[in-house]
């Protein structure tokens, strides 16, 4: 037999596995180093690169329109997270109990998360908080004037933050499924121990279903850090850049002014505050998560 | 006796209306927050069908003198080389075989990954599960800049929109096949292996169809994903004849600045119907889908 053979009969997993491989190589792993060479350039799509310099690094913290936007991404994200997640789960616990027509309700808060990505609901937001929209009547039905929800610098934000967190279906169904499998007989034993609903909540069911809340926080981090759709169509980046998020900043210098070296390391930036904070869940893990079935 | 009688019966009634005030209190909870979830759409669909000047005049989704024109106008040509219809038709170009290819080479890869041993296993696969948590942002800038090299740029046949699902490059879906297939058992693959199957007999004749609950719902998940992708078609597609919807609809919001919002949500109402049926058709193999990889790892 010969070597390759040999080697392949031993191995078959591997070829299974050749396409993802190749995948990973040429379109991750060499995008991902190449990026890091570009970071330390000067690189013009059009002028090409002239120089290494640190001075890409040196600006995100030094220039005000970066720093602005890291912030911008920080409030972003620690709005949107917590104020999901928690919607989420207070619903799925809601709907836990034997509710009638529990399908109707999950149906219908999970629709938004199914199409709340697309532009078609970026457009739809627009429409409901522009300075006439849809919540400018609902105020002036109470004879309340609104906010101006998109062009106050205060506002504009937390509205971007609402568009995903009326998303909390897909966070809701997950831990929907985690709540079904606490079992019913720990309900039963701290109810005859006196304990209310919101210490059996506590005690019994967060507990329980720390792995998904992890698993949740953690997804629902990453995705929050690289928003994108919804300020560059809703807000562009304004009023005054306060909702210019880093993904949207890295897209202007990239595909606007073409300075791929500085994108690069804007992104290298976003992506290292965003490892450390997976890192901190990861880590933190042994603190709070409960793994069931542990060593099995 | 009597009294002790009636303090219990006292304290069942207190149980009892406890019980019933708290339901009361869920279900209001519930259909509150089921109406701030509902409305914005039943408010869109309704206001497609209304004039110009009625729509944001009142919060009623249903128009009081309905009208079409909305949907008169989204017919309208861009530029007089693209309209609603083929901007769909465009997304759907990339969007077929972004699935198609997904579901191969992701299932190919959950199976090597879940069924076999062989040297650096491991490794590739905490690497994959890596490329779960690489954020898209880092890879734009360098992706487009190799994709230009190639001259993918502007790619009349959407390229790198759908050339990297061939490579099983969405580790989200392998992560949630290799989740599944841990729960078939092997002995029906040894079983069949004693029959004389091969491994790419086994996967196709017993995997596969055991595996296609969860495949169906990777489909499904990819289609959506697809069909709503704006950063892709944002970057790749510079030719107005070839824009997908997602882009049509972002530049007739844009060209209109601000008035005949008929038209705009007309055509972002278009442009979803396709992934609201899906949805509506196949909601139960969301569900499993989504609690299914999320629950088990």
């Amino acid at each position: 037999m010969s070597k390759f053979k040999k080697f392949a009969k031993n191995n078959i997993g591997f070829f299974f596995c050749l396409p993802w491989l190749i995948g990973f190589l040429v379109f991750k792993l060499y995008p991902f180093c190449s990026s890091l060479f570009y970071s330390f350039t000067d690189y013009n799509l059009f002028k090409g690169m002239t120089q290494f310099t640190l001075k890409n690094y040196i600006n995100v913290f030094a220039n005000d329109t970066e720093r602005t936007a890291l912030l911008v991404t920080f409030k972003y994200a620690f709005m949107t997270v917590p104020l999901k997640l928690v919607f989420a789960l207070f619903i799925a616990y809601i709907l836990n109990f034997k509710i009638k027509g529990v399908n109707f309700f999950r149906t219908a808060y999970y629709i938004p998360s199914i199409l709340g990505g697309s532009v078609a609901i970026a457009v739809l937001w627009k429409a409901l908080f522009k300075d006439d929209g849809v919540i400018h009547t609902l105020f002036a039905l109470f004879g309340a004037s609104s906010p101006s929800f998109l062009s106050d610098p205060g506002w504009a934000l937390f509205i971007i933050c609402l568009l995903r967190v009326w998303q909390f279906g897909s966070a809701m169904v997950i831990f929907l499924a985690a709540l079904k499998g606490v079992p019913n007989d720990l309900y039963e034993a701290a109810s005859i121990d006196g304990a209310g609903k919101w210490k059996q909540f506590f005690s019994i069911t967060v507990p329980l279903i720390t792995p998904v809340i992890f698993y949740n926080l953690v997804t629902q981090l990453v995705q929050a850090f690289q928003e994108f759709n919804g300020p560059f169509i809703i807000t562009q980046g304004g009023p005054l850049n306060s909702t210019t998020l880093m993904s949207l900043l890295i897209y202007n210098n990239a595909f606007k002014i073409y300075d791929m070296g500085k994108a690069s390391a804007q992104a290298w930036v976003l992506f290292v505050i965003l490892m450390i904070f997976t890192l901190i869940a990861f880590w933190s893990q042994k603190h709070w998560v409960y793994y069931q079935d542990e060593g099995r | 006796m009597t009294t002790a009688v009636k303090t219990i019966s006292d304290s069942q009634k207190k149980i009892r209306n406890r019980r019933i005030r708290s339901t009361v209190i869920r279900y209001v909870v519930l259909i509150l927050v089921g109406i701030i979830m509902i409305y914005p759409l039943i408010w869109m669909i309704g206001a497609t069908f209304k004039t110009n000047s009625e729509i944001f005049t009142s919060l009623n989704p249903f128009p009081s003198n309905p009208t079409l024109q909305g949907y008169i106008d989204a017919m309208a040509n861009y530029g007089g080389k693209i309209n609603i219809w083929l901007a769909m038709l465009n997304t759907y170009k990339f969007v077929i075989p972004e699935v198609i290819f997904t579901l191969i080479s992701c299932t190919l890869t959950a199976y090597g990954f879940s069924r076999f041993e062989f040297k650096g296993r491991n490794i590739m696969f905490t690497l994959m599960l890596a490329m779960l948590f690489l954020p898209q942002v880092v890879l734009n800038v360098p992706q487009y800049m190799m994709y230009q090299k190639w001259g993918w740029v502007g790619s009349e046949l959407y390229l790198p929109l759908w050339v990297p699902s061939m490579f099983a490059t969405e580790s989200y879906f392998v992560f949630m096949l290799v989740q599944f297939l841990r729960n078939i058992p092997r002995d029906l693959d040894e079983a069949a292996k004693i029959d004389g199957c091969n491994a790419m007999q086994i996967l196709i004749k017993i995997i596969v169809p055991m595996l296609m609950p969860a495949i169906v719902s990777c489909a499904l998940f990819k289609f959506m994903w697809s069909s709503n992708n704006f950063m892709g078609p944002l970057l790749y597609v510079n030719k107005p004849a070839y824009y997908p919807a997602t882009i049509f609809v972002k530049l007739s919001m844009d060209s209109d600045a601000g008035f005949n919002w008929n038209r705009i949500l007309a055509i972002s109402l278009i442009s979803i119907l396709p992934n609201i049926t899906v949805f509506f058709l196949a909601q139960n193999q969301f569900v499993d889908g989504i609690s299914a990889g999320g629950v088990k790892g």
